[in-house]
């Protein structure tokens, strides 16, 4: 008996060494890699942490915790924020440039159980010119071009962008946004584009 | 008495097992915390004995629009796909459209792009929802 009282003293101590040590590295582990904000450089698993860029490249936190937040991505609603003045990016470097703008809306009906998909161009032409979709990616022809989430998954159509710089596809609701019946649908009319 | 030791052995393992989850969990993080659309490039860099390139994209759109890079500078849109050669980026073409010490900081400044750690693989990191294209 005594020999046993003895034993589970010290195999309590190791026990609350063990969840203690675990805690412990757990922290670290959460300061190396933190769950939520932005990782510095120096910890970010790309940079040289010696590095002389370290201290000279502008830290993701101090540029993006000033922008209008977000709940994926960047943790920036980038469009909010060039709305919104937060950011003034340029167009284009030279300046007798086009700059290529359109507004029109296109609805993407055969989404399955999802709700519809509408795609507007008011928010993908401030960042990008139409050489970028068209014509390699997406026809110019609304409802001509083969759109499917296997594609986007791997990388391919919406997911060049979407997934790699742009929202993730973890948003489904955000593109799936169209409810088949509602008045959002029903300003399309039998068309899949308005103005 | 055998069958205590076995006991205490079952334990000594469990207590083992634990300690190795979490040192585990604290040496090998999960996945990169890079930034959201973070670019390695090092299809030469280290061959050529420099670090990697590591272009950040929200810094970049910050400043720019996308299709100033991927419509004006000709960089396609999919990392990996663009031949970046000093040779040209100090000739003008990609980078050096900009990192010409006018527009941004000169070619001449090498650790400020070569600034990726050694061993880093050309791609496009920082998602810690979607992990990038291709790769669910």
């Amino acid at each position: 008996m005594m020999k046993d009282r003895r034993r589970s003293v010290p195999r309590i101590a190791r026990r609350a060494m063990t969840a203690g040590l675990a805690l412990a590295l757990g922290l670290a582990h959460a300061q190396i890699a933190p769950v939520t904000g932005w990782a510095p450089l120096a910890g970010d698993g790309l940079h040289d942490p010696k590095g002389p860029a370290i201290g000279l490249l502008q830290e993701p936190a101090a540029a993006l915790s000033v922008l209008p937040p977000d709940t994926a991505g960047n943790k920036v609603g980038w469009t909010r924020a060039l709305d919104g003045g937060f950011i003034k990016p340029r167009s284009t470097i030279d300046p007798g440039l086009t700059v290529n703008l359109r507004t029109t809306e296109v609805l993407l009906k055969r989404t399955g159980e999802m709700p519809m998909v509408r795609f507007p161009h008011r928010q993908h032409t401030v960042w990008l010119d139409c050489v970028n979709c068209h014509n390699g990616m997406f026809e110019m022809r609304a409802g001509a071009s083969k759109i499917n989430m296997f594609l986007i998954l791997q990388g391919e159509k919406c997911g060049v962008c979407h997934g790699a710089v742009a929202f993730p596809l973890t948003e489904c609701q955000r593109c799936h946004s169209v409810a088949r019946g509602s008045p959002e649908a029903a300003a399309f009319g039998k068309g899949l584009v308005r103005e | 008495m055998t069958a205590r030791r076995g006991r205490h052995a079952a334990r000594g393992l469990r207590t083992a097992l634990l300690v190795v989850a979490a040192v585990a969990l604290a040496v090998l993080p999960a996945e990169v915390p890079a930034e959201y659309g973070d670019v390695v490039l090092n299809k030469r860099s280290e061959k050529a004995g420099v670090l990697p390139v590591v272009f950040p994209h929200w810094f970049h759109r910050i400043r720019f629009r996308c299709k100033v890079c991927h419509s004006e500078l000709g960089f396609k849109m999919r990392a990996g796909a663009n031949d970046v050669l000093m040779a040209s980026i100090i000739d003008g073409k990609f980078c050096g459209m900009c990192h010409n010490g006018q527009i941004a900081w000169g070619a001449e400044q090498c650790d400020l792009c070569h600034s990726g750690k050694r061993g880093v693989k050309s791609g496009i990191y920082g998602s810690h929802e979607t992990r990038g294209p291709g790769k669910w």
